[in-house]
């Protein structure tokens, strides 16, 4: 599966910042310390990754380490998709 | 209960004509349907829209003291007018009516700005004192009644709304953006702004002085929260407590017109109900919503065992998606703000049925929550501070369950991610606002629609607290925030008085009664929540008046749905028109391409999250204002206000003429 950074930022953008394709901050900020996600965005989120790259996401997976970013989802994804991936 | 308005001149200027007033108290009819009265002299113009509710034949506003130097125009209710009475009375004062409006004008010939200190009730008041030339506005110690003014060089100008304002000529809206980034932060602009610019309130327990160039706004009343030192065995506060709510019941059961009841089916409504029926023996008339098809929202089956058990003659409104939607223009048209939920517009619906039913009145249960601390927002602030002093534990947070078992129960939505939610800013315990930073952080998310955004923390800056606030409890902190914040300026305001009055209908709010404010704001903070239960003195009282499952349950907040609303099985014509490109453009309030998205996904039922609700019905409630107001503002036909009583001392020498019927 082709799996892009970009995929992640612009459903973010279009989705919860409401700001078009553009993903404002960097691929490392904290989803939290941001302010980018509400609690029920998480959940969206989930859905999201589930229903894009066929995956079912644990309730144990649903930390930090694994949503609090971009580069934390995207290497979330890729370690469970378990394909290459460009970046 | 009425509409009150009025111009001060405050340079030589032609007189205000009686058309000018006509055509305000038109706009504000709604509020005063019975009869209209107004005074004229060189300087001033008053008009009053009158609801009759006490001495109905003679209570003609407006109303003089003895010599007819001081005129006043009032909206709202004096409860204690029966006691104060009897002592003006004896001070020589000689009453011509027997309505409340005559004893505040003989106590204000006597005390001046201090006869507010005597009145219980709810009220805007206006009095013009013909001696010295000044004009007097006061508001109520909570902001039940509303009073908006704007000034400039030549005028002063004042209404029960602001709508009243626009139809004086020269006086025109324009949107204040600072006072629109706070609405989307508090859920409505602080006091005394409001969205349009120029255009202000009178705070709450404040007053406004204007005389010759001068014009000064005081307080004569603030809320404090300092704990009595005595503490008294549980049983005492109980008692008292009870005495207060029952004469405070009673003496808002004061009017020559009957009396009707909100009964929502939580333990404050059923209560102030209760005790209606336990100290009364009239008929009963009450009303409630049901939320037919939402059944998340509906308490249809705890009003029906309420009504039941009350043997009250019970009316329900259906409320729909539909329905919402559809009233939804004339709900903004009446709060004249943007609101960030719809709950006003089923309690538009509401005050609709009991005016179809021919009540005027109706008491309520609003101020239990913020007074004898009801909301969850107060345990997620108790939570929060336990969980502070071991940050690191991982069992503190855990009570957050407790107070959100909607969100806990998502299933999927791991602990550790819920908890670091709550965690932000959670070692900031010396913050004034640290009850509510996370609900304003949250809800400033909404901002990014705007067009011109701020730093979230600009907006929180003009919020003030008083001077003893940091020797208050905690709980003492968070109900002052609550209750200077949401309760006047959203709850009091969108929800309760536009929402009643739009129908002619007022409503009267035992709770709110200044002595029992008072005494609940003294009360140790464990009498009014012992650990995370809220509202535990209110309880005990239920407990001898009420069925085991109205007071055992646990407090449900109102809410009405959102985006079925305006995108349901029929999404309404002027939802599509006013969150359009060019209609967005034309306003300049938000960011299209924002919006755009938004609605975008609102339509492919995407799942709006919290924020993204608040948004939607903020951008469209605020497209409604500029719309309504700004855009376009259509005067309402003031042939049909044919004044009952005119005073005019423009043509005739102070002390003459008073027409009656003309």
């Amino acid at each position: 599966m082709d799996i892009k950074r970009e995929q992640i930022r612009t459903y973010i953008a279009e989705n919860i910042l409401f700001t078009n394709k553009e993903y404002p901050y960097s691929d490392n900020a904290s989803f939290l310390n941001e302010g980018i996600l509400d609690s029920m965005n998480v959940l969206q989120l989930v859905m999201f990754v589930e229903k894009r790259f066929g995956i079912k996401v644990n309730d144990e997976d649903i930390v930090p380490e694994n949503f609090d970013s971009v580069a934390n989802l995207f290497a979330y994804i890729q370690r469970r998709v378990g394909t290459p991936v460009h970046a | 209960m009425c509409g009150i308005t009025g111009v001060l001149n405050r340079v030589d200027a032609p007189p205000v004509t009686e058309a000018t007033l006509r055509q305000m108290l038109a706009m504000i009819r709604h509020r005063g349907p019975d009869e209209i009265g107004i005074y004229r002299d060189e300087w001033v113009g008053l008009g009053n829209a009158r609801l009759s509710i006490i001495d109905l034949s003679g209570g003609q506003q407006p109303i003089s003291n003895e010599d007819g130097t001081l005129w006043i125009v009032f909206n709202g209710e004096i409860f204690n007018y029966l006691e104060l009475r009897p002592e003006l009375e004896a001070r020589g004062h000689q009453f011509a009516t027997h309505c409340d409006t005559e004893v505040i004008v003989h106590l204000y010939e006597d005390y001046g700005p201090g006869c507010l200190s005597r009145l219980n009730g709810q009220f805007a008041i206006a009095i013009w004192d013909t001696r010295n030339r000044s004009l007097f506005l006061a508001r109520d110690r909570l902001g039940i009644r509303p009073i908006f003014y704007t000034r400039n060089d030549q005028q002063l100008v004042f209404g029960s709304e602001i709508k009243a304002l626009l139809a004086c000529p020269g006086v025109n809206a324009e949107i204040n953006h600072d006072a629109l980034d706070q609405v989307f932060v508090y859920w409505s602009a602080l006091s005394p702004n409001t969205v349009f610019n120029g255009i202000w309130e009178v705070p709450p327990g404040h007053y406004l002085l204007a005389k010759d160039n001068a014009l000064s706004v005081e307080p004569y009343w603030s809320l404090d929260f300092e704990v009595d030192r005595t503490a008294q065995p549980e049983q005492v506060y109980l008692e008292e407590l009870e005495a207060l709510l029952i004469d405070a019941t009673r003496i808002r059961l004061r009017a020559d017109v009957p009396v009707g009841a909100y009964l929502s089916g939580g333990l404050d409504s059923s209560l102030t109900t209760a005790l209606i029926r336990n100290y009364t023996h009239n008929r009963l008339d009450t009303f409630s919503i049901a939320f037919a098809d939402n059944p998340g929202f509906d308490e249809s089956a705890f009003q029906r065992r309420m009504a039941a058990h009350l043997g009250t003659d019970h009316r329900v409104v259906q409320c729909t998606h539909a329905d919402i939607g559809a009233v939804f223009p004339e709900v903004v048209w009446h709060t004249e703000t943007p609101v960030l939920r719809t709950a006003p517009a089923p309690m538009f619906l509401l005050s609709k049925l009991v005016h179809e039913h021919n009540l005027k009145v109706v008491l309520t249960g609003e101020g239990a929550d913020e007074f004898l601390a009801g909301y969850d927002i107060f345990k997620e602030m108790k939570i929060r501070r336990f969980w502070a002093q071991h940050p690191e534990s991982q069992i503190r947070p855990l009570l957050l369950k407790r107070i959100y078992p909607d969100i806990a129960n998502l299933g999927s939505l791991n602990n550790t991610f819920l908890n670091a939610f709550f965690k932000r800013g959670l070692a900031d315990t010396g913050s004034p606002y640290y009850s509510h930073a996370i609900r304003w952080s949250n809800t400033a998310r909404t901002q990014r629609f705007l067009a011109h955004q701020r730093l979230e923390e600009d907006a929180r800056l003009p919020l003030t607290v008083p001077p003893g606030f940091h020797r208050w409890s905690s709980l003492g902190q968070a109900q002052y925030l609550e209750s200077t914040v949401f309760l006047p300026q959203y709850l009091l305001s969108s929800q309760g008085d536009r929402m009643a009055m739009a129908n002619s209908v007022e409503g009267r709010y035992p709770f709110l009664d200044y002595r029992v404010v008072e005494f609940c704001n003294r009360l140790p903070p464990d009498v009014k929540m012992p650990g995370l239960r809220e509202k535990w003195l209110l309880k005990q009282i239920g407990r001898r008046l009420l069925p085991p499952e109205i007071w055992q349950r646990t407090k449900r907040p109102y809410r009405a749905p959102i985006h079925r609303s305006f995108y349901g099985q029929h999404t309404p014509d002027y939802v599509e028109e006013l969150l359009s490109d060019s209609a967005l453009r034309e306003s300049g309030l938000f960011n299209p391409a924002a919006v755009a998205q938004l609605t975008h996904k609102a339509t492919n039922g995407g799942g709006l999250s919290e924020t993204d609700e608040m948004a939607l019905v903020g951008v469209l409630s605020t497209q409604l204002v500029y719309q309504q107001f700004v855009k376009t503002f259509n005067l309402a036909p003031y042939d049909t206000c044919s004044p009952a009583k005119v005073v005019d001392r423009v043509t005739t020498e102070i002390g003459a003429s008073v027409a009656v019927g003309k």
